[in-house]
């Protein structure tokens, strides 16, 4: 008998607020975050837009014994641990952050999945250190660095940018000494981590895990990483980017943030007498035929939509649900064109004719490409709209292509059962949920 | 009811070869491939020696290389280590459905241009003010890092290659847990056949880290051996005198399947594998647990699952684990605590069981690490063999187990190699263990 798994807390850190009410209330009024860049100067680069957090410190959540930890935390691990604080207290868990309160479940009994980027260094860090290693012309000497400037780097310089220090930092103040892992995918990070705490749940190893993802691109390394994928709008394309599935779109726009999820074991949940968001009915996954098409330099056009398609096929085959019952879908919505285009086909392919009139829940114009954040964020939406019974509005959105019911609207009330969350990404990996009212 | 997984492919790129039974003979024989770095200038670094792979072509693996000129060398690693996994398994084209085969790497990011990196961050800094001034820098930046270069860090890369190579279309993932990751990669590859979400999948770890930026973040956190007078013998697990671990690189890709799937194409079954477990320290992001409980509980885990009683001998009266690949990096910290796990889970057993680093010859191959030692077990298996911890010479009163010091052990008199565990443990308190076992129908 296969174990069932809930969606039993939802926190977010982006740019539209810190925790779930606040995003809700956002998406619902229809804000959006993207706006002219504080937090870095992209001018050089082309990057003027961006949603990003602005206020951001995890020294508000940790627990006083934690605080000297946030130093030596990047933004991606400062934005995981704010959601997963904000999730813990969404779903009524005790964990051990609270002194003197019996956690609801032993450490070894709670995971944590975490999907996570390349984290950039932080320049002006570095470039701090590399300042003492010049030679007489002033120059970058590798010899100085080795001889002693590379003593000017903090001690723990390297632990700071580790991808897995977000599940790390997560699962040392909540105690999570379940499984545990990073999945590094790009877009997909995220909802491939939820898919592996459900099925950590679901064999058993925990009654619950954190899982999601957060990631900020928002630095001047993060923005020439982002750049070099070929997805971002830039200069005067800036105007018109993150417009999904309108097919002048020019790229997607650059936000920061993620959301963490608790999945409970459902019976665990309701024992403890809390009521579930939603419920995860399948996860699939599936890779992409042409994958290295995926990478900027070498896609020749179109994308494969096959991959994305498999994926969306395997979570609805893995729920039980057929294509008929699916009430409306978060899917990436990137507005970079090619990804969108590719992402209509699958979508056509798996729910046919009905792909035109089911709603499409479209966040990147209200937050930004939040890359190993967004799914998080998508699964913790869509959980939110069958909580709610409601779809959030669409914002910013362009001209889609015929078809795809992503134009402009007010949020409104829906009756929803089934929702589809999915993502491609760069690199190939494909990842679907199929999420059912509670 | 779940299926049960067997390994049917092995291959490997490491810094003492590349070839299956090479490597192996090597690594029986107790050869050391650590020396001073020579991809780089390292000669002042406080850490100049690693284990290198060398005279390394892709084309020597796979024709059609080219295709994969642009990729970074830790995903060349992967696809020459994969292709000799995908042809000793027996696999082509038409002999898995592309839906059905997955992919789960512990790939680790690619190398960055460092000097081109430091110097940008030079023009940028503004001495007085000690910053950088941003648009300088992304100038500088757009000037002397060239894009592709950064994009070649992304550690999903290799799923890009590695899926296209070989055509899979099922699930596909890459996890960075530091070194456990290539343990963990190949445990989630079984956990995922064992449910039924694919029939085949490649799975294992590559990385690369010795290169300036990488050297330098070991250092700075004092876990590399610093004997530069002596690089052969730097790497000395469970020696009272190690200093720290030598960096290596390299990759393992193991091919794994349902036994009814390999059973039904007549693949080769190398090994069955038996258990999986998984924990966090949850402790401190800098230091493991000091008894040991995280790394205890993924064995005892991998060993609930393979259904083995550690504490209870066999009916030869040997343990039933008869090898243990340890972790073993030769830091002060994680070889006494490992110890100390061991004892842990198997009581009066443990000094019974051959327990040995072949990081002390391999150096360690970071997020690669686990898969190889993984493949070490499956050898370990076929040929009754298990491989030294070179370097042993003073034994350290924390570490008194059976490390196979200094050379290999012929256990076939004993009646060979059954069971064996592969540890896999990473900075911030990630632990994996793998145990794998002689398939028997």
């Amino acid at each position: 008998m296969r174990r069932r798994v809930v969606i039993s807390g939802a926190g977010f850190a982006t740019g539209l607020g810190l925790g779930r009410d606040a995003l809700w209330a956002a998406l619902v009024e229809g804000r959006s975050a993207i706006g002219a860049l504080t937090v870095v100067d992209g001018a050089a680069l082309g990057v003027t837009l961006g949603a990003e957090i602005k206020e951001l410190s995890a020294r508000d959540v940790v627990p006083k014994h934690y605080r000297k930890a946030v130093k030596v935390m990047a933004r991606d691990s400062e934005i995981a641990v704010i959601a997963a604080s904000f999730a813990v207290r969404d779903a009524g868990l005790v964990t051990r952050e609270q002194d003197g309160v019996a956690p609801t479940y032993p450490a070894a009994r709670v995971g944590c999945q975490v999907g996570a980027g390349l984290i950039p260094t932080e320049i002006d860090e570095v470039a701090s250190a590399f300042s003492t290693s010049r030679d007489e012309e002033g120059e970058f000497s590798l010899a100085k660095w080795g001889e002693g400037a590379i003593n000017n780097l903090q001690p723990l310089w390297m632990l700071k940018y580790l991808p897995n220090m977000l599940a790390c930092h997560v699962g040392i103040v909540h105690g999570c000494e379940a499984p545990s892992n990073t999945i590094t995918c790009s877009e997909a990070s995220g909802l491939l981590s939820l898919g592996e705490s459900a099925r950590v749940i679901e064999r058993g190893d925990a009654e619950a895990c954190f899982s999601g993802g957060a990631e900020s691109k928002l630095s001047p390394l993060g923005l020439l990483r982002l750049i070099s994928w070929g997805r971002l709008a830039r200069g005067e394309g800036e105007a018109r980017g993150a417009r999904p599935y309108d097919p002048d779109s020019a790229g997607t726009i650059s936000g920061e943030g993620g959301g963490i999820l608790i999945l409970e074991d459902r019976e665990s949940c309701r024992a403890r007498g809390a009521k579930a968001h939603a419920e995860l009915l399948g996860f699939g996954a599936a890779h992409s035929a042409r994958s290295l098409s995926t990478l900027a330099g070498r896609s020749g056009g179109e994308l494969d939509s096959t991959g994305l398609a498999y994926a969306i096929d395997n979570a609805l085959h893995d729920a039980g649900v057929p294509a008929s019952e699916i009430d409306a879908v978060v899917p990436q919505a990137s507005g970079h064109a090619p990804t969108d285009r590719a992402e209509m086909a699958a979508l056509r392919a798996v729910l046919g004719a009905r792909a035109s009139s089911v709603p499409l829940v479209t966040l990147t114009p209200a937050l930004g490409e939040l890359v190993a954040g967004r799914g998080g964020v998508q699964a913790g939406v869509g959980a939110l709209c069958l909580r709610e019974q409601r779809l959030p509005a669409r914002v910013h959105a362009g001209r889609p292509e015929a078809g795809a019911l992503a134009g402009a609207e007010p949020s409104r009330p829906a009756a929803l059962r089934r929702v589809l969350v999915c993502t491609s990404s760069m690199g190939g990996s494909n990842a679907a949920l199929v999420l059912g009212a509670a | 009811m779940t299926r049960r997984v067997v390994i049917t492919g092995l291959g490997w790129v490491t810094p003492l070869g590349s070839g299956l039974e090479g490597v192996w003979s090597r690594l029986l024989a107790g050869e050391c491939a650590i020396a001073p770095v020579r991809s780089f200038e390292a000669g002042t670094f406080a850490t100049n020696f690693a284990a290198e792979v060398r005279d390394f072509d892709l084309g020597a693996f796979m024709p059609e290389a080219a295709r994969h000129a642009d990729a970074p060398v830790q995903v060349r690693f992967a696809l020459a280590a994969a292709t000799q996994a995908w042809r000793s398994s027996g696999l082509e084209a038409g002999r898995v459905s592309p839906r059905r085969l997955g992919i789960y790497m512990g790939c680790g990011e690619g190398p960055p241009l460092f000097e081109p990196f430091a110097r940008s961050n030079l023009r940028a800094w503004r001495d007085d003010e000690r910053v950088c001034d941003p648009r300088a820098w992304e100038e500088a930046a757009l000037d002397l890092m060239p894009l592709e270069a950064e994009l070649a860090q992304e550690p999903n890369l290799a799923l890009a290659h590695l899926g296209e190579a070989f055509g899979c279309q099922g699930p596909s993932l890459n996890c960075m847990t530091a070194c456990a990751a290539g343990t963990q990669a190949v445990g989630e590859a079984f956990e995922i056949i064992r449910r039924g979400d694919a029939d085949v999948m490649l799975a294992g770890g590559a990385h690369s880290m010795i290169h300036p930026l990488g050297m330098t973040g070991f250092i700075r956190l004092t876990a590399m051996s610093r004997r530069r007078e002596s690089p052969g013998t730097a790497a000395r697990p469970f020696d009272r005198t190690r200093d720290g671990f030598v960096m290596g690189e390299g990759a393992g890709m193991l091919v794994i399947e349902a036994l009814e799937h390999a059973q039904a194409r007549r693949a080769p079954i190398l090994a069955e594998v038996a258990g999986y477990g998984s924990t966090a320290d949850a402790f401190r992001i800098t230091d493991i647990q000091p008894d040991g409980r995280g790394a205890q509980g993924a064995m005892l885990a991998a060993l609930r699952q393979a259904k083995i009683d550690p504490r209870e001998p066999g009916p030869d009266g040997r343990p039933r684990v008869h090898y243990i690949s340890a972790h073993g990096t030769g830091t002060p910290e994680n070889d006494g605590i490992e110890t100390r796990a061991v004892k842990g889970v198997f009581g009066a057993l443990a000094p019974q069981i051959p327990f040995s680093s072949v990081k002390s010859m391999l150096g360690h191959l970071i997020q690669a690490a686990g898969a190889v030692e993984l493949m070490t077990c499956v050898e370990a298996i076929r040929t009754g063999w298990v491989p030294p911890t070179i370097n042993l010479r003073e034994p350290d009163p924390a570490c008194d187990l059976d490390y196979v010091p200094n050379a290999a052990r012929d256990l076939r008199a004993r009646g060979g190699v059954d069971v064996c565990l592969s540890n896999g443990f990473g900075f911030g308190g990630q632990n994996d263990c793998v145990c794998v076992r002689r398939f028997a129908p």
